[in-house]
């Protein structure tokens, strides 16, 4: 369980950082918390000569609001988000997310942007970003990109990021309008471990109390988090009565595709992600409706 | 591949090392330094028996190579001992409650639940459990360990 031999460099800004990896090549490797690189690296599933250690790049901590975007630099503690006043008041269904977030040692160390990157199929950030269409921001030698999350999440513990960019930032939508709601659900086989499968959904009703929005994605049971886009285009309009939020999800089984391991098999995982997701759009309702804190 | 000098606070003093990049923390603290109170369990950040506080946090040590900690400064379970060498109230706690058995567990229960204390005072249970989340104690004896930290809360409240 020890990490075979690498080089180490400590970096103070982005434009460093993307020079390094301009020079290095596939065999560099960003390390900012580590939570996942470090074990990572210890199993020998991962061997990069060379680490670029980033937790001293100031300009790659901080959360702020632009625009109709919350804005989470990628270097981020996860407690610090967590503890953000900024994220809860704007997107708090973020907020809520990352309370289930490995634990608090590893929130302390364990950053925004290093989720994001390392995309666990059973991650919550990951599965909000992809649940309020998030927009990523990477940087190389050659410029800045932008990259919608549905773009970026391409496979289990796989991105679209190129070997040369460093993630800079996540843009999350602000949803404006005062009736909207959250929800969010997991079940794991403990708190603060890796959930088997979870639901993230947020709502806006409009006067007459229908369904005016509505975003709902599912995580650890296909190889990134999901939107459940048929699920949307079916409540949309609706009261979003407990029936049709139940009938609808019932439909997700043929979307998704669970793998089995010792926790849970896949037919288990599919049928809890159905119920955590009609719990979320629920609890987003309810929420919307202040009939739910 | 080259060997780093380290420099870095531990416990309120200075000290300095030489390990590899691939050394992570809690190797460096045991092995160069000789601060063995710190355990290692799993290596890959589940168990929590390496716990330490970095920068007045509660980390894994296992999850950050030595380098890293470069300048930075760290509590480990030798340095929550009084200034005679005596049990903290919470150390003594554990000892009043029995809140070990095999105590592969307790240096890292006793970092997350000093740093549970300092930043709140009057833990809840639910409080208590989620702060040792974290940790496992493979004997299973959490309920001691809940039961010491809470006797700890109410000395400290007493004693203010």
């Amino acid at each position: 369980m020890k990490a075979a031999p690498f080089d180490y460099v400590r970096v103070s800004s982005i434009d460093e950082v993307c020079q390094v990896l301009a020079d290095s090549g596939e065999e560099a490797r960003i390390i900012a918390g580590g939570q996942t690189l470090v074990p990572l690296m210890a199993m020998r599933l991962a061997r990069p000569s060379l680490l670029i250690d980033i937790n001293d790049v100031s300009e790659l901590s901080g959360i702020s609001v632009d625009g109709n975007d919350l804005v989470i630099k990628a270097g981020t503690r996860q407690a610090d988000a967590l503890a953000s006043d900024i994220v809860k008041s704007n997107v708090p269904l973020l907020a809520d997310a990352l309370s289930h977030v490995g634990h608090t040692q590893t929130r302390n160390r364990g950053t925004v942007g290093g989720s994001l990157v390392n995309a666990d199929p059973s991650a919550e950030i990951p599965l909000i970003a992809q649940t309020l269409d998030a927009v990523i921001v990477a940087r190389s030698t050659r410029g800045d990109r932008t990259i919608p999350v549905n773009e970026f999440l391409e496979s289990a513990m796989a991105t679209t990021l190129a070997p040369d960019e460093c993630l800079v930032e996540a843009h999350f939508p602000i949803w404006a309008s005062k009736n909207t709601g959250f929800g969010f659900h997991e079940v794991s086989i403990r708190d603060s471990d890796f959930a088997l499968a979870a639901a993230a959904a947020q709502v806006t009703l409009n006067r007459k109390g229908n369904c005016e929005k509505l975003n709902v994605a599912i995580g650890g049971a296909s190889p990134a988090a999901l939107r459940l886009t048929i699920v949307e285009e079916e409540l949309v309009g609706t009261d979003l009565g407990d029936d049709a939020i139940k009938a609808a999800c019932a439909k997700i089984g043929d979307l998704i595709d669970p793998q089995a391991d010792v926790h849970a098999d896949a037919a288990y995982r599919g049928r809890v992600a159905k119920v955590m997701a009609g719990r979320a759009i629920c609890d987003s309702r309810d929420r919307a409706k202040g009939v739910l804190q | 591949m080259s060997e780093h000098k380290i420099t870095l606070t531990v416990n309120g003093r200075e000290m300095s090392g030489y390990a590899e990049s691939r050394v992570t923390l809690v190797d460096f603290l045991r092995d160069e330094l000789g601060l063995t109170g710190t355990h290692i369990g799993c290596e890959h950040g589940v168990c929590g028996a390496c716990s330490i506080v970095l920068d007045g946090k509660p980390v894994r040590s296992c999850l950050m190579y030595a380098v890293m900690a470069e300048g930075h400064e760290i509590t480990t379970v030798e340095g929550l001992e009084g200034p005679q060498g005596e049990l903290s109230p919470l150390q003594d706690a554990f000892w009043e409650n029995h809140a070990m058995q095999c105590g592969y567990c307790t240096p890292g229960m006793l970092i997350a639940t000093h740093t549970l204390l300092v930043e709140n005072p009057d833990p809840d249970e639910e409080e208590i459990r989620e702060a040792i989340g974290g940790n496992l104690c493979r004997c299973t004896g959490y309920q001691q360990i809940v039961e010491a930290v809470q006797m700890t809360a109410k000395k400290l409240r007493e004693a203010t």
